[in-house]
Protein backbone atom coordinates (compact mmCIF):
# COMPACT_ATOMS: atom_id res chain seq x y z
CA UNK A 1 0.00 0.00 0.00
CA UNK A 2 0.95 3.27 -1.07
CA UNK A 3 1.78 5.64 2.01
CA UNK A 4 -0.02 9.14 1.36
CA UNK A 5 2.76 11.99 2.06
CA UNK A 6 1.09 14.94 3.72
CA UNK A 7 1.98 18.19 1.60
CA UNK A 8 3.28 20.64 3.53
CA UNK A 9 2.51 23.90 1.41
CA UNK A 10 2.36 27.68 2.27
CA UNK A 11 1.07 28.83 5.30
CA UNK A 12 -0.87 32.59 5.16
CA UNK A 13 1.94 35.07 5.94
CA UNK A 14 4.20 32.63 3.39
CA UNK A 15 2.04 33.11 0.57
CA UNK A 16 2.04 36.98 1.22
CA UNK A 17 5.52 36.43 1.56
CA UNK A 18 5.57 35.02 -2.10
CA UNK A 19 3.05 38.06 -2.84
CA UNK A 20 5.75 40.33 -1.59
CA UNK A 21 8.55 38.79 -4.01
CA UNK A 22 5.92 40.47 -7.10
CA UNK A 23 6.87 44.30 -5.32
CA UNK A 24 9.58 46.32 -6.98
CA UNK A 25 10.99 49.65 -5.80
CA UNK A 26 9.03 52.23 -6.63
CA UNK A 27 5.76 50.98 -6.92
CA UNK A 28 2.42 52.07 -5.82
CA UNK A 29 0.75 49.53 -4.72
CA UNK A 30 -3.30 48.67 -3.05
CA UNK A 31 -3.77 45.28 -0.51
CA UNK A 32 -6.91 44.07 -0.31
CA UNK A 33 -8.78 42.66 2.99
CA UNK A 34 -7.09 39.18 4.62
CA UNK A 35 -3.77 37.50 3.82
CA UNK A 36 -3.12 40.33 1.11
CA UNK A 37 -3.24 42.91 4.11
CA UNK A 38 0.02 40.51 5.30
CA UNK A 39 1.78 41.55 2.12
CA UNK A 40 2.83 44.80 4.18
CA UNK A 41 4.69 43.06 6.58
CA UNK A 42 7.27 41.64 4.23
CA UNK A 43 8.26 44.78 2.04
CA UNK A 44 11.98 43.71 1.35
CA UNK A 45 14.38 46.16 3.41
CA UNK A 46 15.36 49.08 1.46
CA UNK A 47 12.66 49.11 -0.84
CA UNK A 48 10.13 51.94 -1.25
CA UNK A 49 6.96 50.48 -1.88
CA UNK A 50 3.93 52.95 -1.17
CA UNK A 51 0.20 51.58 -0.05
CA UNK A 52 -2.93 53.45 -1.42
CA UNK A 53 -5.68 52.91 1.04
CA UNK A 54 -8.89 53.51 -1.30
CA UNK A 55 -10.65 55.73 1.08
CA UNK A 56 -8.31 58.27 0.52
CA UNK A 57 -4.60 58.12 1.73
CA UNK A 58 -1.31 57.26 -0.09
CA UNK A 59 1.31 56.02 2.71
CA UNK A 60 -0.40 53.96 5.00
CA UNK A 61 1.94 54.07 8.20
CA UNK A 62 1.73 50.95 10.69
CA UNK A 63 -1.08 50.91 12.90
CA UNK A 64 -0.90 53.53 15.80
CA UNK A 65 0.78 53.44 18.85
CA UNK A 66 -2.80 53.56 21.68
CA UNK A 67 -1.91 57.02 22.63
CA UNK A 68 -1.97 58.13 19.06
CA UNK A 69 -5.11 56.32 17.90
CA UNK A 70 -7.17 58.60 15.46
CA UNK A 71 -11.04 58.42 14.45
CA UNK A 72 -9.78 60.19 11.18
CA UNK A 73 -7.27 57.79 10.19
CA UNK A 74 -8.34 54.48 8.82
CA UNK A 75 -7.37 52.14 6.27
CA UNK A 76 -10.41 50.47 4.21
CA UNK A 77 -10.86 47.37 6.14
CA UNK A 78 -11.74 50.84 8.64
CA UNK A 79 -8.62 49.97 11.05
CA UNK A 80 -7.12 52.54 13.14
CA UNK A 81 -3.49 53.49 11.28
CA UNK A 82 -0.82 55.84 10.93
CA UNK A 83 0.52 57.95 8.29
CA UNK A 84 4.44 58.48 7.34
CA UNK A 85 5.97 61.48 6.73
CA UNK A 86 5.47 60.93 2.76
CA UNK A 87 1.70 60.46 3.20
CA UNK A 88 -1.16 62.27 1.02
CA UNK A 89 -4.73 62.28 1.77
CA UNK A 90 -7.54 62.86 -0.77
CA UNK A 91 -11.05 62.37 -2.21
CA UNK A 92 -13.15 59.31 -2.61
CA UNK A 93 -13.20 60.30 -6.47
CA UNK A 94 -9.60 61.22 -6.54
CA UNK A 95 -8.42 58.00 -5.03
CA UNK A 96 -10.25 55.89 -7.66
CA UNK A 97 -8.79 58.43 -10.53
CA UNK A 98 -5.74 56.88 -9.64
CA UNK A 99 -6.41 53.42 -9.43
CA UNK A 100 -9.06 53.04 -12.90
CA UNK A 101 -6.85 55.76 -14.10
CA UNK A 102 -4.02 53.01 -14.35
CA UNK A 103 -1.58 54.82 -11.60
CA UNK A 104 -1.63 51.86 -9.08
CA UNK A 105 1.36 49.20 -10.45
CA UNK A 106 -0.03 46.42 -8.42
CA UNK A 107 -3.18 44.84 -6.31
CA UNK A 108 -3.05 41.96 -4.27
CA UNK A 109 -6.49 40.91 -3.47
CA UNK A 110 -8.37 38.02 -2.09
CA UNK A 111 -10.16 35.28 -4.25
CA UNK A 112 -13.44 32.85 -3.93
CA UNK A 113 -12.54 31.24 -7.77
CA UNK A 114 -10.18 32.54 -10.50
CA UNK A 115 -11.10 30.79 -13.61
CA UNK A 116 -8.58 29.61 -16.56
CA UNK A 117 -9.62 32.85 -18.63
CA UNK A 118 -8.54 34.59 -15.83
CA UNK A 119 -11.78 35.77 -14.20
CA UNK A 120 -12.47 36.66 -10.66
CA UNK A 121 -15.32 35.89 -8.35
CA UNK A 122 -14.76 37.65 -4.44
CA UNK A 123 -17.67 39.55 -3.97
CA UNK A 124 -20.88 37.41 -3.51
CA UNK A 125 -22.49 34.15 -2.98
CA UNK A 126 -26.29 33.83 -3.82
CA UNK A 127 -28.43 33.36 -1.58
CA UNK A 128 -26.01 34.47 1.50
CA UNK A 129 -26.13 37.96 2.64
CA UNK A 130 -24.53 40.27 -0.06
CA UNK A 131 -22.24 42.88 1.95
CA UNK A 132 -21.10 44.32 -1.12
CA UNK A 133 -17.92 44.83 -3.64
CA UNK A 134 -16.56 48.07 -2.00
CA UNK A 135 -13.67 48.68 -4.37
CA UNK A 136 -12.59 45.45 -5.86
CA UNK A 137 -14.60 45.95 -9.25
CA UNK A 138 -12.74 49.06 -9.46
CA UNK A 139 -9.15 47.48 -8.59
CA UNK A 140 -9.37 44.77 -10.87
CA UNK A 141 -10.45 47.21 -13.89
CA UNK A 142 -7.98 49.18 -13.11
CA UNK A 143 -4.76 48.71 -11.72
CA UNK A 144 -2.08 47.23 -13.83
CA UNK A 145 -1.19 43.80 -12.49
CA UNK A 146 -3.44 41.93 -10.22
CA UNK A 147 -2.59 39.15 -7.88
CA UNK A 148 -5.24 37.34 -6.59
CA UNK A 149 -4.20 34.92 -3.34
CA UNK A 150 -6.27 31.83 -1.99
CA UNK A 151 -6.91 28.80 -0.59
CA UNK A 152 -6.26 26.36 -3.51
CA UNK A 153 -9.57 23.91 -2.51
CA UNK A 154 -12.31 25.42 -0.64
CA UNK A 155 -13.61 24.04 2.73
CA UNK A 156 -14.97 21.22 0.99
CA UNK A 157 -12.09 20.35 -1.33
CA UNK A 158 -13.73 22.06 -4.28
CA UNK A 159 -10.92 22.78 -6.39
CA UNK A 160 -10.98 27.48 -6.96
CA UNK A 161 -8.78 27.29 -9.82
CA UNK A 162 -11.39 26.30 -12.09
CA UNK A 163 -12.81 26.38 -15.78
CA UNK A 164 -15.07 28.97 -15.59
CA UNK A 165 -16.56 30.79 -12.34
CA UNK A 166 -19.80 29.66 -10.35
CA UNK A 167 -20.13 32.74 -8.45
CA UNK A 168 -21.20 36.15 -9.85
CA UNK A 169 -18.08 37.95 -11.29
CA UNK A 170 -15.75 40.55 -9.62
CA UNK A 171 -13.60 41.12 -13.19
CA UNK A 172 -13.91 39.34 -16.53
CA UNK A 173 -9.93 39.03 -17.24
CA UNK A 174 -8.53 40.19 -14.77
CA UNK A 175 -6.15 38.38 -13.03
CA UNK A 176 -2.29 38.09 -14.40
CA UNK A 177 -1.34 35.72 -11.44
CA UNK A 178 -2.49 33.19 -8.44
CA UNK A 179 -0.78 32.45 -5.33
CA UNK A 180 -2.47 29.78 -3.67
CA UNK A 181 -1.11 27.49 -0.67
CA UNK A 182 0.09 25.03 -2.73
CA UNK A 183 1.28 26.55 -6.00
CA UNK A 184 1.82 29.58 -8.42
CA UNK A 185 0.26 30.34 -11.85
CA UNK A 186 1.32 33.39 -13.62
CA UNK A 187 0.17 34.25 -17.30
CA UNK A 188 2.52 37.19 -19.32
CA UNK A 189 -0.86 38.68 -21.08
CA UNK A 190 -4.50 38.53 -21.07
CA UNK A 191 -4.63 36.48 -23.76
CA UNK A 192 -2.65 33.54 -22.94
CA UNK A 193 -3.37 30.60 -20.38
CA UNK A 194 -1.80 30.28 -17.19
CA UNK A 195 1.35 28.64 -16.03
CA UNK A 196 2.13 26.84 -13.25
CA UNK A 197 5.33 28.36 -12.30
CA UNK A 198 6.51 27.56 -8.83
CA UNK A 199 5.09 25.00 -6.47
CA UNK A 200 5.48 25.21 -2.46
CA UNK A 201 7.30 23.21 -0.21
CA UNK A 202 6.88 19.59 -0.42
CA UNK A 203 4.03 19.76 -3.20
CA UNK A 204 3.73 18.05 -6.21
CA UNK A 205 3.14 19.02 -9.69
CA UNK A 206 0.90 15.72 -9.52
CA UNK A 207 -1.22 17.11 -6.55
CA UNK A 208 -1.65 20.52 -8.28
CA UNK A 209 -3.15 18.54 -11.32
CA UNK A 210 -5.50 16.44 -8.76
CA UNK A 211 -6.72 20.09 -6.71
CA UNK A 212 -7.12 21.86 -10.24
CA UNK A 213 -9.93 21.51 -12.81
CA UNK A 214 -8.61 24.65 -14.69
CA UNK A 215 -6.58 23.99 -17.71
CA UNK A 216 -2.95 25.50 -17.03
CA UNK A 217 0.19 24.86 -18.52
CA UNK A 218 2.96 23.02 -16.92
CA UNK B 1 -25.68 86.24 3.23
CA UNK B 2 -25.79 84.24 6.18
CA UNK B 3 -24.93 80.43 5.78
CA UNK B 4 -24.17 79.63 9.53
CA UNK B 5 -27.37 78.19 11.10
CA UNK B 6 -27.70 77.44 15.02
CA UNK B 7 -28.18 73.75 14.70
CA UNK B 8 -28.76 70.68 12.10
CA UNK B 9 -32.66 71.19 12.75
CA UNK B 10 -32.53 75.02 11.51
CA UNK B 11 -29.93 73.86 8.52
CA UNK B 12 -32.60 71.22 7.32
CA UNK B 13 -35.79 73.36 7.56
CA UNK B 14 -37.34 73.29 4.77
CA UNK B 15 -35.20 71.00 2.46
CA UNK B 16 -37.07 67.71 3.59
CA UNK B 17 -39.76 66.00 2.01
CA UNK B 18 -40.76 62.38 1.75
CA UNK B 19 -39.72 60.49 -1.50
CA UNK B 20 -36.47 62.38 -2.07
CA UNK B 21 -32.48 61.54 -2.52
CA UNK B 22 -29.84 62.20 -0.08
CA UNK B 23 -25.97 62.15 -0.63
CA UNK B 24 -23.58 61.62 2.33
CA UNK B 25 -20.32 62.19 2.99
CA UNK B 26 -18.28 59.62 4.85
CA UNK B 27 -16.36 56.26 4.77
CA UNK B 28 -17.78 53.31 7.72
CA UNK B 29 -18.02 55.78 10.76
CA UNK B 30 -14.94 57.99 9.54
CA UNK B 31 -16.54 61.61 8.71
CA UNK B 32 -20.16 60.70 8.87
CA UNK B 33 -22.65 63.96 9.15
CA UNK B 34 -23.66 62.86 12.45
CA UNK B 35 -26.10 65.95 13.58
CA UNK B 36 -27.43 66.40 9.99
CA UNK B 37 -28.60 62.20 10.43
CA UNK B 38 -29.79 62.84 13.96
CA UNK B 39 -31.91 65.59 12.29
CA UNK B 40 -33.35 63.62 10.17
CA UNK B 41 -33.82 61.34 12.13
CA UNK B 42 -36.12 63.47 14.22
CA UNK B 43 -38.05 65.30 11.52
CA UNK B 44 -39.45 62.06 10.41
CA UNK B 45 -39.06 62.19 6.57
CA UNK B 46 -39.55 58.82 4.92
CA UNK B 47 -39.14 56.61 1.56
CA UNK B 48 -35.84 58.37 1.18
CA UNK B 49 -33.24 56.94 -1.65
CA UNK B 50 -29.53 57.57 0.29
CA UNK B 51 -26.27 57.86 -2.04
CA UNK B 52 -23.93 56.78 0.62
CA UNK B 53 -20.49 54.60 0.42
CA UNK B 54 -22.05 52.24 3.64
CA UNK B 55 -25.53 52.24 5.44
CA UNK B 56 -23.31 52.84 9.36
CA UNK B 57 -23.72 50.14 11.61
CA UNK B 58 -26.80 49.15 13.97
CA UNK B 59 -27.61 52.28 15.78
CA UNK B 60 -24.68 54.30 14.49
CA UNK B 61 -24.57 56.86 11.26
CA UNK B 62 -27.30 56.08 8.89
CA UNK B 63 -28.26 52.94 10.54
CA UNK B 64 -29.99 54.92 12.79
CA UNK B 65 -32.40 55.89 9.60
CA UNK B 66 -32.78 52.38 8.84
CA UNK B 67 -34.07 51.31 12.34
CA UNK B 68 -36.95 53.98 12.00
CA UNK B 69 -37.65 52.54 8.70
CA UNK B 70 -37.31 56.00 6.99
CA UNK B 71 -35.04 54.91 4.21
CA UNK B 72 -36.53 53.11 1.06
CA UNK B 73 -33.22 52.31 -0.81
CA UNK B 74 -29.87 52.39 -0.56
CA UNK B 75 -26.91 53.47 -3.28
CA UNK B 76 -23.90 52.05 -1.70
CA UNK B 77 -20.54 49.74 -2.16
CA UNK B 78 -20.28 48.17 0.82
CA UNK B 79 -23.03 47.14 3.68
CA UNK B 80 -21.49 44.84 5.98
CA UNK B 81 -21.18 45.23 9.45
CA UNK B 82 -24.84 45.97 9.91
CA UNK B 83 -27.89 43.55 11.77
CA UNK B 84 -30.83 45.57 10.76
CA UNK B 85 -29.90 46.17 7.69
CA UNK B 86 -29.36 42.77 6.74
CA UNK B 87 -32.59 42.11 8.29
CA UNK B 88 -34.60 44.53 6.03
CA UNK B 89 -32.38 43.76 2.93
CA UNK B 90 -33.35 39.45 3.02
CA UNK B 91 -36.96 40.44 3.97
CA UNK B 92 -37.49 42.67 0.78
CA UNK B 93 -37.97 46.18 2.46
CA UNK B 94 -34.87 47.37 1.29
CA UNK B 95 -33.68 48.43 -1.99
CA UNK B 96 -29.95 48.43 -2.60
CA UNK B 97 -28.40 49.28 -5.12
CA UNK B 98 -24.87 47.89 -5.20
CA UNK B 99 -22.54 49.82 -7.09
CA UNK B 100 -18.96 49.66 -7.01
CA UNK B 101 -16.96 52.07 -4.66
CA UNK B 102 -15.31 54.31 -7.54
CA UNK B 103 -18.09 54.30 -9.53
CA UNK B 104 -20.65 55.72 -6.91
CA UNK B 105 -17.53 58.32 -6.07
CA UNK B 106 -17.16 58.93 -9.53
CA UNK B 107 -21.65 59.17 -10.14
CA UNK B 108 -20.91 62.39 -7.30
CA UNK B 109 -18.61 63.98 -8.80
CA UNK B 110 -19.85 63.64 -12.35
CA UNK B 111 -23.71 64.24 -11.44
CA UNK B 112 -22.00 67.92 -9.32
CA UNK B 113 -19.93 68.06 -12.58
CA UNK B 114 -22.56 68.51 -15.10
CA UNK B 115 -21.93 65.29 -16.64
CA UNK B 116 -25.18 63.12 -16.78
CA UNK B 117 -23.14 59.90 -17.59
CA UNK B 118 -19.63 58.72 -17.92
CA UNK B 119 -18.23 55.16 -19.34
CA UNK B 120 -16.05 52.92 -17.29
CA UNK B 121 -14.03 49.87 -17.06
CA UNK B 122 -15.34 48.95 -13.78
CA UNK B 123 -17.92 46.56 -13.96
CA UNK B 124 -17.74 45.18 -17.24
CA UNK B 125 -18.92 41.35 -17.92
CA UNK B 126 -20.04 41.23 -14.31
CA UNK B 127 -23.61 41.94 -12.64
CA UNK B 128 -23.36 45.25 -12.22
CA UNK B 129 -23.53 45.97 -16.45
CA UNK B 130 -26.68 44.22 -16.51
CA UNK B 131 -29.39 46.61 -18.46
CA UNK B 132 -26.20 49.21 -19.14
CA UNK B 133 -25.10 50.45 -22.97
CA UNK B 134 -21.97 48.96 -23.66
CA UNK B 135 -19.29 50.98 -25.77
CA UNK B 136 -16.01 49.98 -26.95
CA UNK B 137 -13.12 52.30 -27.25
CA UNK B 138 -10.04 51.51 -28.60
CA UNK B 139 -10.78 47.96 -28.47
CA UNK B 140 -11.91 47.74 -24.73
CA UNK B 141 -15.41 47.66 -23.46
CA UNK B 142 -16.82 50.53 -21.26
CA UNK B 143 -20.53 50.77 -19.92
CA UNK B 144 -22.55 53.44 -19.31
CA UNK B 145 -22.65 55.05 -15.87
CA UNK B 146 -25.19 57.83 -14.53
CA UNK B 147 -24.11 61.08 -12.62
CA UNK B 148 -26.05 61.62 -9.45
CA UNK B 149 -28.10 64.41 -8.48
CA UNK B 150 -29.29 64.68 -5.52
CA UNK B 151 -32.07 66.46 -3.36
CA UNK B 152 -29.87 67.55 -0.70
CA UNK B 153 -26.35 66.40 0.44
CA UNK B 154 -24.76 66.06 3.74
CA UNK B 155 -21.52 66.18 5.11
CA UNK B 156 -19.16 66.29 7.67
CA UNK B 157 -16.05 68.79 7.24
CA UNK B 158 -13.06 69.59 9.87
CA UNK B 159 -13.10 72.94 9.64
CA UNK B 160 -14.47 76.20 7.86
CA UNK B 161 -14.63 79.98 7.77
CA UNK B 162 -17.88 82.21 7.96
CA UNK B 163 -18.44 82.17 3.88
CA UNK B 164 -18.35 77.92 3.74
CA UNK B 165 -14.85 77.54 2.69
CA UNK B 166 -14.27 74.42 3.92
CA UNK B 167 -11.15 71.52 4.96
CA UNK B 168 -11.46 68.09 6.11
CA UNK B 169 -8.90 66.25 8.16
CA UNK B 170 -6.86 63.25 6.98
CA UNK B 171 -9.00 60.36 5.50
CA UNK B 172 -12.45 61.85 7.05
CA UNK B 173 -12.44 63.66 3.24
CA UNK B 174 -13.38 60.64 1.72
CA UNK B 175 -16.93 60.99 0.25
CA UNK B 176 -17.57 64.26 1.92
CA UNK B 177 -16.08 65.89 -1.31
CA UNK B 178 -17.88 64.31 -4.32
CA UNK B 179 -20.89 64.21 -2.16
CA UNK B 180 -20.71 67.74 -1.67
CA UNK B 181 -21.02 68.95 -4.89
CA UNK B 182 -24.06 66.73 -6.32
CA UNK B 183 -26.44 68.12 -4.64
CA UNK B 184 -29.25 70.88 -5.04
CA UNK B 185 -28.17 71.87 -1.71
CA UNK B 186 -24.99 70.96 0.65
CA UNK B 187 -25.27 71.16 4.16
CA UNK B 188 -22.30 70.60 5.95
CA UNK B 189 -21.26 70.24 9.89
CA UNK B 190 -17.84 70.95 10.59
CA UNK B 191 -16.03 70.73 14.37
CA UNK B 192 -14.72 74.68 14.17
CA UNK B 193 -16.10 77.43 12.25
CA UNK B 194 -13.25 80.26 12.09
CA UNK B 195 -13.35 83.86 10.77
CA UNK B 196 -12.86 84.25 6.47
CA UNK B 197 -9.15 84.49 6.16
CA UNK B 198 -7.93 82.48 8.70
CA UNK B 199 -7.68 79.73 6.14
CA UNK B 200 -4.94 80.14 3.61
CA UNK B 201 -7.01 80.05 -0.02
CA UNK B 202 -4.41 77.83 -1.22
CA UNK B 203 -5.37 75.06 0.94
CA UNK B 204 -9.20 74.86 0.90
CA UNK B 205 -10.37 71.70 0.00
CA UNK B 206 -14.13 72.87 -0.94
CA UNK B 207 -14.16 76.07 -2.12
CA UNK B 208 -17.20 78.13 -0.47
CA UNK B 209 -19.62 77.97 -3.09
CA UNK B 210 -20.80 74.21 -2.81
CA UNK B 211 -21.40 75.08 0.79
CA UNK B 212 -24.92 76.42 1.30
CA UNK B 213 -26.16 76.11 4.78
CA UNK B 214 -23.26 74.67 7.78
CA UNK B 215 -23.21 74.25 11.60
CA UNK B 216 -21.02 73.73 13.89
CA UNK B 217 -21.53 69.81 15.10
CA UNK B 218 -18.94 70.04 17.98
CA UNK B 219 -18.18 68.83 20.50
CA UNK B 220 -18.31 65.35 18.71
CA UNK B 221 -17.75 61.46 19.76
CA UNK B 222 -15.65 59.56 16.94
CA UNK B 223 -16.99 56.26 16.98
CA UNK B 224 -14.20 53.91 15.91
CA UNK B 225 -15.08 50.53 14.25
CA UNK B 226 -12.00 48.35 14.23
CA UNK B 227 -9.57 49.73 16.78
CA UNK B 228 -6.00 48.61 15.37
CA UNK B 229 -2.39 49.38 17.71
CA UNK B 230 0.71 48.16 18.02
CA UNK B 231 3.25 48.36 20.81
CA UNK B 232 5.60 50.20 21.51
CA UNK B 233 8.62 48.52 21.88
CA UNK B 234 10.89 48.41 25.05
CA UNK B 235 12.76 50.82 25.30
Amino acid sequence: MATQVEAKGWSRNEMAARAAKELRDGYYVNLGIGIPTLVANNIPEGMTVTLQSENGMLGIGPFPYEDEVDPDLINAGKQTISELPQSSYFDSAQSFAMIRGGHIDLAVLGGMEVSQSGDLANWMVPGKMIKGMGGAMDLVAGVKKIIVVMEHTSKGGDAKFIPECTLPLTGKNVVDMIITDLAVFQRPDHDSPFKLIELAPGVSTEEVRQKTTAKYVE
Amino acid sequence: MQKIYPNAEGALEGLLFDGMTIAAGGFGLCGIPERLIDAIQASGVKDLTIASNNAGIDNEGLGKLLRTRQVKKMISSYVGENKEFERQFLAGELEVEFTPQGTLAERMRAGGAGIPGFYTKTGVGTQVAEGKEVKSFDGDDYILERGIRADLSVIKGWKADESGNLIFRKTSRNFNLPAATCGKVCVAEVEEIVPVGSIDPDCIHLPSIYVKRLILGAPYDKKIEFRTVREREAA
